[in-house]
């Protein structure tokens, strides 16, 4: 076994060796498709992460919604005596009102306005993302804020700073100035940056329609509840709809696969990724299955001297496995490269695992590729070599 | 099954019938034959005789449908595909009529690779490789690729390869079909010499009669049987001097 690994081995590094320039061409093309796919991944990761990154982060089992709004945030309303409701019900440990809003920042200087997701929390609820730098918000009425990473860099927003928003309401521009108390980890929202108010300062100032500015109720989206027990989540989940009216529970997973677009995005980026790959395994196959026609003559001799047909095969897989590693490898390294030139707005987010496992599919479309032309050495009739078939 | 015999090969009524359209015909039609250490022997005969099928037999490349074939006394006939495969590179050397030599090795690594497969090179191995190209008049040429070398050369480094790993029979199929008439004839000669020396068994297949003036027996195929053997020198040289058959 160890002689007919070596032979194979010798074999197939030499024969890539004398032949650099053509194996190296595959392996080139190899890069490319590795790039499309890692490429694609990240921005797979990076939309993904941009639409769900607050809501995945969040340190809460259950997001409470009003009932038939089919898990969607922006369509969900609930009152503020609702909230009350939940936080009675056994095996809740915390709970917190939280809503949603779009906004834009200004300001004086050259900074471009931006375009932000204006959230509401309650302080010292689940809900509030920890701070990095600076302190949590105070109080329910606050005028402060917890910016995020992403606002924070767009921006170049410190602590301590004043930030002014602009919305909607009515039909007049308002602004309304906060200062910022901390900066948050990455916590996008719907694609957005995102800025965290207390939740009546998020009621006052966010967009509202004419209706809205003169009603008095308080209204949230949605209640985000943290259990005392993640382990009893079914049985808090069947308590809470049973106990609270007219509301519906939904597990984080469960909120995240229904954000708008979300799985459509993400299940589109898939197909596009194994489509690249499929292509991949085509053209490695192609390859492949032209060079042993070129060789059947070549193949017979080395079976009609001795060569043994286990040889013939692992010094295929061999070659094939060598050319797409390094394809992999200069794709691997291309992608890199070009990562770091890319500006943050774009949605690129090189996740560990995500590029493990396209590395992984990219270096078994070699083997898979091969296969066809790896049966067809294994069958070459080693009287080819005297011009003869049996 | 080992068999005492004083032959390196020796063949007893090898049939190999080939099913056609028309019916079966054999290819190789009771063949029996002696082949002795350091002799060699033309296998000679008309387009479509059976020379070639004999030849696969004798190489284990092909089992026939009747028969012994004995090398060494051990019968190639009865061995499975993973035997065959180890007689042929232990105890047998090959030349073919074209594409000898693997393309993207160079002369001295297509001769070392027989030594390699049988997991046998060492340094002396590596040196009597290069001197055994030396001695056809390769020196100049060990690390050429095939692809560089003229036809005469790349039979010659088939001929290396073929006795490299001192095998008991070595074959040739057609060795100087691709040469002119003056590089075949020093092809055949320095083969035929070498396999005096080195005293194995040799069988060319040619249907170049002038070739055989240097083989020491020439066995005549006609319609698969073997009609006529040809042993004293005067009847060789008389053959050979008769011309392209
Ligand atoms: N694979 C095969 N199938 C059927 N008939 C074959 C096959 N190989 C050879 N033959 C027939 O066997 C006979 C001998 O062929 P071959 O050994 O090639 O002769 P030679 O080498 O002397 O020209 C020919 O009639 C040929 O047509
Ligand atoms: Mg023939």
């Amino acid at each position: 076994m160890r002689q007919i690994f070596s032979i194979s081995t010798y074999l197939a590094i030499k024969e890539i060796w004398r032949n650099r320039g053509r194996f190296l061409l595959v392996s080139l093309v190899i890069a490319l498709i590795t790039l499309l796919v890692l490429f694609i991944a990240a921005l797979g990761e990076g939309l993904g992460n941009g639409n769900r990154e607050y809501l995945s982060k969040l340190n809460a089992e259950l997001i409470v919604f009003q009932e038939k709004s089919d898990f969607l945030i922006q369509a969900s309303r609930l009152g503020k005596d609702r909230l009350a409701q939940i936080r009675r019900v056994d095996g809740v440990a915390d709970s917190g009102l939280f809503g949603t809003a779009n906004a834009t920042l200004v300001f004086n200087d050259e900074t471009e306005p931006l375009k932000i997701a204006l959230l509401g929390i309650e302080p010292g609820h689940v809900g509030e993302p920890p701070v990095l730098e600076g302190t949590q918000l105070s109080t329910d009425l606050a005028r402060e804020t917890i910016i995020d990473k992403n606002t924070a860099i767009r921006t170049n927003l410190q602590v301590g700073d004043l930030l002014t928003v602009r919305v909607t309401q009515g039909t007049r521009d308002e602004f309304y100035e906060l200062r910022v108390s901390g900066i948050s980890d990455g916590q996008q929202f719907a694609l957005q940056p995102t800025i965290f108010v207390p939740f009546y300062t998020w009621d006052r100032i966010r967009p509202k329609s004419e209706a809205e500015l003169n009603a008095s109720n308080l209204v949230a989206n949605v209640v985000l509840v943290k259990l005392e027990n993640p382990s009893q989540l079914e049985l808090v989940q069947q308590r809470l709809e049973t106990q609270v009216d007219k509301i519906e529970t939904a597990t984080k997973i469960e909120t995240i696969q229904a954000l708008p677009g979300y799985s459509a995005q993400q299940s589109t980026l898939n197909t596009q990724g194994g489509f690249t790959l499929f292509i991949g395994i085509l053209v490695i196959g192609g390859f492949f299955q032209i060079q042993i026609l070129q060789k059947v003559a070549q193949i017979g001799v080395l079976k009609a001297i001795g060569t043994a047909n286990p040889a013939v095969a692992i010094s295929s897989i061999i070659q094939i496995t060598l050319v797409t590693l390094i394809g992999v490898l200069i794709g691997g390294l291309f992608t890199f490269m070009f990562s770091l030139f890319f500006p943050p707005t774009v949605p690129i987010v090189f996740n560990g695992t995500t590029s493990a496992i396209a590395i992984v599919a990219l270096i078994l479309i070699g083997p898979l590729g091969g296969l066809v032309s790896i049966r067809y050495a294994v069958r070459i009739e080693p009287l080819k070599a005297l011009g003869l078939s049996s | 099954m080992k068999t005492q015999t004083s032959y390196a090969l020796e063949t007893k009524s090898v049939i190999k019938t080939y099913q056609s359209e028309s019916g079966s015909i054999n290819a190789v039609n009771d063949v029996s034959l002696q082949v002795k250490p350091g002799e060699f022997v033309a296998l000679v005969g008309p387009s479509g005789s059976g020379k070639t099928t004999m030849l696969s037999i004798l190489a284990a490349l092909l089992k026939p449908t009747n028969g012994q074939v004995l090398l060494d006394g051990e019968d190639l006939a009865e061995m499975g595909d993973k035997e065959r495969v180890i007689m042929r590179r232990e105890k047998i050397g090959f030349t073919f009529q074209a594409n000898n030599l693997v393309p993207y090795l160079t002369a001295v690594e297509n001769v070392e690779l027989m030594l390699r497969l049988n997991n046998k090179l060492d340094k002396v191995g590596k040196l009597r490789a290069r001197e055994l190209l030396s001695r056809l008049g390769l020196s100049e040429r060990l690390h050429n690729l095939p692809g560089q070398l003229s036809g005469g050369q790349q039979q010659r480094v088939a001929i290396a390869r073929a006795l490299i790993h001192n095998p008991s029979l070595v074959l040739a199929d057609e060795p100087t079909a691709s040469l002119d008439t003056e590089r075949a004839y020093q092809v055949v000669q320095t083969f035929a010499s070498l396999i005096h020396e080195q005293n194995r068994a040799g069988i060319m297949v040619t249907h170049d009669l002038r070739m055989c003036e240097y083989t020491d027996r020439v066995l005549f195929m006609q319609d698969g049987n073997l009609v006529r053997s040809y042993t004293s020198k005067a009847e060789i040289m008389e053959l050979a001097r008769g011309g392209v058959h």
